[in-house]
């Protein structure tokens, strides 16, 4: 597993990089009530805000962390966008990618120094 | 930056589990353990309880002792019947100011010899310098050493007279002196949340042990400032500083029932109040923009500064949202905010922009979630 600055959590999973955020962040995002998902299918640049996630008190976005192609998204959360609060690092994985680029992912953090980045 | 003041109850919110925020130059619970949605929920089926201690709570004292003088007095800042306002009762007001803007809502209640207000705790400091122009008619003195609890929900009858009797007989906007295990508590029986439900004044020193004698009720939990704020809304009351501000007359924010007749054109206390040209004006004829409720399709919410449309091509915006978010006892987005009123009837269909985006919206009827007050 491997963590983003901005709380996105990447696991590979034979090639492709399934993506949600941490407990941390949902802990701080509070009871989330709304999540939008980009389509299947869509080519993404790093850093394009592709999912929004609002919470009872406010909006953020999901950037993608990586350079590919959305291969799934987890229409679950559509329907249940509380299971964020849930299960954060579980049922609550929010697409795939399949990356086009995996150099960003060795400045990606580690567990244990993302950790030390939350303090 | 000065340092965030505290209520009396900061050590308890915090024992509690509380977030705490800055609002209002306060240091505020947002929210405890159970999160925003359950607190919300929780309030909707039992009793929640708030510190709403940062808000400023005065006293206005008639020099002659006879407090219709402090009430005629009062009229001449709140456009609304105070001289009218029985002993024992409670009014919802605003003050306003020279060009018909609101500078603060507030609530006013006649205590027999003198009357009490409670304003919002971010205009409090102003709303006293602006008060001291009634000085030659009533003393106003700010409460400090008394805080200020809400119980509201439909349990929080059942919890307070078991432990305060003597509030047993009031009823909605009613308010009392209730003598207690907690020395004498200031009650109302108000609130902001659309539910049945008690403001209480506590002294100081007796506020925590006070909380703690409610919050020992399996039925009552501590709720922060985030349900409050999703409760108010669904309950279609205001947030002044989102809803209303210096610019928004009384009539665009749809409060014009808190102007009674008499303070109306050809009422007997016709006008009499800053900006009443304009007021008078727009209650006769109608104002240019009006307050109201709006229904987002979908199930994405619409937050406060989200532009409205009349038609989905156009280029200017006629209105925006002033507040909304997640209606949770409604289980769908809601939101109110201003719009043109030729737009503001029942059930027109308006856009709104949301992410670059033009997504339909309908004016909907306020509250969202209909008030179970007991009158």
């Amino acid at each position: 597993m491997k963590y983003t600055e901005d709380h996105e959590w990447l696991r590979d999973e034979d090639g492709l990089i399934v993506v949600g955020i941490t407990e941390h962040a949902a802990t701080q995002l509070g009871d989330v009530v709304f999540v939008e998902l980009p389509e299947e299918g869509t080519e993404v640049a790093k850093d394009d805000e592709i999912v929004v996630i609002e919470s009872v008190k406010a909006a953020s976005d999901i950037l993608a962390p990586l350079d590919g192609e959305i291969v799934e998204v987890n229409e679950a959360l559509a329907d249940n966008p509380g299971l964020v609060n849930e299960d954060a690092l579980g049922e609550a994985w929010f697409f795939k990618i399949k990356p086009s680029d995996l150099s960003p992912m060795e400045d990606y953090m580690d567990e244990a120094a993302y950790r030390e980045f939350i303090g | 930056m000065t340092e965030a003041k505290r209520t009396g109850l900061f050590d308890l919110h915090q024992e509690l589990g509380a977030r705490m925020v800055p609002f209002a130059g306060y240091d505020m619970p947002v929210q405890y353990p159970l999160g925003v949605l359950g607190e919300h929920r929780h309030t909707r089926a039992k009793a929640g309880l708030f510190d709403v201690s940062h808000m400023g709570q005065v006293l206005l004292r008639p020099v002659s002792g006879n407090v219709e003088q402090a009430a005629r007095a009062l009229e001449t800042l709140v456009p609304a019947d105070l001289i009218g306002l029985q002993p024992g009762r409670q009014r919802y007001g605003v003050f306003t100011g020279d060009t018909g803007g609101i500078l603060d809502d507030l609530m006013i209640a006649n205590r027999g010899d003198h009357l009490f207000a409670v304003v919002n705790a971010a205009c409090k400091d102003a709303d006293i310098v602006h008060l001291g122009r009634l000085s030659d008619h009533c003393s106003v003195e700010e409460v400090t050493d008394r805080a200020l609890l809400a119980l509201q929900g439909p349990a929080a009858a059942a919890v307070l007279s078991a432990l305060v009797p003597a509030m047993r007989d009031m009823r909605f906007m009613d308010v009392d002196i209730c003598d207690s295990d907690w020395g004498p508590l200031w009650v109302s029986r108000s609130g902001y949340t659309g539910e049945d439900g008690f403001e209480i004044s506590v002294e100081n020193a007796r506020a925590e042990e006070f909380a703690r004698a409610l919050l020992a009720h399996d039925d009552v939990e501590p709720i922060g400032l985030g349900a409050r704020d999703s409760l108010r809304l669904e309950a279609g009351l205001c947030l002044y500083g989102s809803d209303l501000d210096d610019t928004t007359s009384p009539v665009e924010g749809n409060l014009a029932w808190s102007i009674q007749k008499v303070r109306r054109k050809g009422g007997a206390r016709e006008g009499g109040f800053p900006g009443a040209d304009r007021i008078v004006e727009e209650l006769a004829r109608g104002p240019a923009r009006l307050r109201v409720g709006l229904l987002p399709e979908g199930r994405a919410p619409m937050r406060a500064g989200t532009p409205l449309f009349g038609e989905q091509e156009d280029t200017d915006p006629m209105g925006q949202i002033t507040s909304g978010g997640f209606g949770p006892s409604v289980d769908r987005p809601i939101a109110m905010g201003y719009v043109k009123t030729a737009h503001a009837a029942l059930g027109t269909p308006l856009w709104a922009e949301l992410r670059g985006r033009r997504l339909p919206v309908t004016v909907a009827e306020l509250p969202f979630r209909p008030a179970t007050y007991k009158r």
